[in-house]
């Protein structure tokens, strides 16, 4: 019986450009893109490069490009894949290529080194912090994050606009996670409006649907962080609202 | 500094993209839905006429004001509203900038090469930031509406239903579940808080949102229903009202 196969085209080169080749690897069960590209390293052509680790889809490392979407290569089983025309497997192209499928995402650590930290209000009486469970829920949502940074690439804010400024997805859930914390004082919302520009998101939703962590990046963060933006800047009722009831302020 | 990558790298421009699914699809289709509507409510709203039948009142002319200084048709005082909440909500926002401003059309798929954007920033888009207002006129809107609705059930002081009765309850209620799922709403309900157990009043407003929470992941498909329920009752009253169709009587 003839082994089942598929075709793989992988984007190779660097940051001065690059091509793309064709390799054809056998199909097993439960394969995922990432044991094709493991395949031809091993057989191929072992110059290939690719950054992975846990193969589980927890380490982040893996992200790519997979038939135009970004996916991480470890959780995209080949049988979900039309495999009548070659599998297209490239870099996140909204980073610099280092070398095939690597690129060079230390961008989003000099936006997270931006967003001022956790800071935590007085302790109670026995030196402790407690919170329930329903003021946890909402950031823990945030907590999955595993920065694979796949809605940094797929956001067209920084994709096509190349907008540098602007903290993309990953980081407005992380100052989202921070301005929910039931124990956090630090006041972020200024320098979300005027250096990490939210504004410079249309809530077009493409961050949510790439998300291997299904955090509801869009709904639950973003929207949220603007609505608290507009009752800070945009909103006379809600700024005479606060001031008239500053001191009961109970939403610290 | 690390940088982002050039958009020289790749093949860049209007819908490129290594995408083997039908990615134009949605984009066509709210094209379609959302520019039929938009021609089907521009011109009922301009006719002027036939948006009552019996105890039916179109939705398109609800609250109806008629003023002796006012020539024009009666719609045109009060659709601004319901167009603006449409027109700033979160949702039908994904919706538009992807259809009809390509910007983007799709994930991943390419935008028209070296345009000007500044999201939400600049005018007109930073008015997107007034949606909770239209939000509070909406909110009125609906308990018209639902008023509406309940005098649809009486005919010449008679109780009885109709099939415009069911169609002005139905459209009510989806609004209703439209307006109630709003993104500003859920914010304002509770989701500005950041603590929820430190008081009844914050027990009570967690209830409420995770209520509101609910909805809103629906906030979509009642957009829908509820654009589509609001068309075909003002088309249901309209044509009783030329006498193209009769009601239907079922009490």
């Amino acid at each position: 019986m003839s082994e089942k196969t598929a075709k793989i085209k992988v984007f190779r080169g660097d940051e001065k450009g690059g091509e793309y080749k064709e390799y054809d690897v056998p199909l097993f069960e439960g394969m995922v893109v990432l044991d094709a590209i493991h395949h031809i390293q091993a057989t191929a052509d072992n110059t290939l490069a690719v950054r992975w680790n846990c193969k589980a889809g927890k380490c982040g490392s893996c992200g790519g490009e997979i038939n135009g979407k970004p996916r991480l290569m470890c959780m995209t089983r080949m049988d979900t894949l039309p495999l009548d025309k070659p599998i297209t497997v490239e870099p996140m192209k909204t980073f610099p290529v280092i070398k095939d499928l690597v690129c060079d995402v230390s961008w989003n650590f000099e936006i997270n080194k931006k967003i001022p930290p956790f800071k935590p209000k007085a302790p109670l009486a026995d030196g402790t912090w407690r919170f329930s469970q329903e003021d946890a829920d909402r950031v823990q949502e945030f907590r999955k994050c595993i920065e694979c940074f796949l809605c940094q690439n797929v956001c067209h804010v920084l994709r096509n606009h190349k907008k540098e400024e602007f903290a993309g997805p990953r980081f407005l859930v992380r100052l989202a996670s921070l301005e929910m914390h039931p124990l956090d004082v630090e006041d972020r919302l200024s320098l979300i409006k005027e250096a990490f520009h939210i504004g410079l998101c249309n809530i077009t939703k493409c961050c949510t649907e790439v998300c291997p962590e299904h955090i509801t990046i869009t709904d639950n963060a973003i929207i949220p962080l603007k609505e608290r933006v507009v009752s800070r800047f945009y909103d006379p009722i809600a700024k005479f609202w606060q001031k008239l009831f500053a001191k009961n302020d109970v939403t610290k | 500094m690390a940088r982002l990558a050039p958009n020289t790298m790749f093949k860049s421009g209007l819908g490129t993209t290594q995408r083997k699914d039908n990615w134009w699809l949605q984009p066509v289709l709210v094209v379609f839905g959302l520019g039929s509507f938009g021609i089907y409510s521009t011109w009922a709203a301009l006719q002027g006429n036939h948006y009552a039948f019996g105890p039916y009142l179109s939705p398109f002319y609800s609250p109806l004001f008629i003023f002796d200084w006012w020539h024009w048709s009666p719609a045109l005082l009060i659709l601004w509203a319901p167009l603006g909440f449409r027109a700033t909500c979160y949702y039908y926002r994904k919706a538009y900038y992807r259809a009809f401003f390509a910007d983007p059309p799709a994930c991943a798929v390419g935008e028209l090469a070296e345009h000007r954007y500044s999201g939400e920033t600049k005018f007109p888009f930073i008015l997107q930031n007034i949606h909770r207002f239209f939000f509070y006129l909406a909110a009125i809107f609906i308990f018209i509406l639902s008023y509406d609705a309940y005098e649809a059930f009486w005919f010449d002081g008679h109780f009885g239903i109709g099939v415009g009765s069911l169609v002005l309850t139905a459209n009510a209620l989806f609004l209703g579940l439209y307006t109630f799922s709003c993104h500003s709403f859920r914010h304002l309900i509770g989701g500005k808080r950041d603590c929820f157990s430190n008081c009844s009043l914050a027990k009570a407003q967690y209830k409420t949102w995770s209520i509101v929470s609910i909805l809103n992941q629906r906030h979509m498909l009642w957009a829908w229903i509820s654009l589509c329920t609001v068309g075909f009752a003002d088309v249901y009253i309209r044509l009783c009202a030329m006498g193209i169709i009769h009601d239907i009587r079922i009490i």
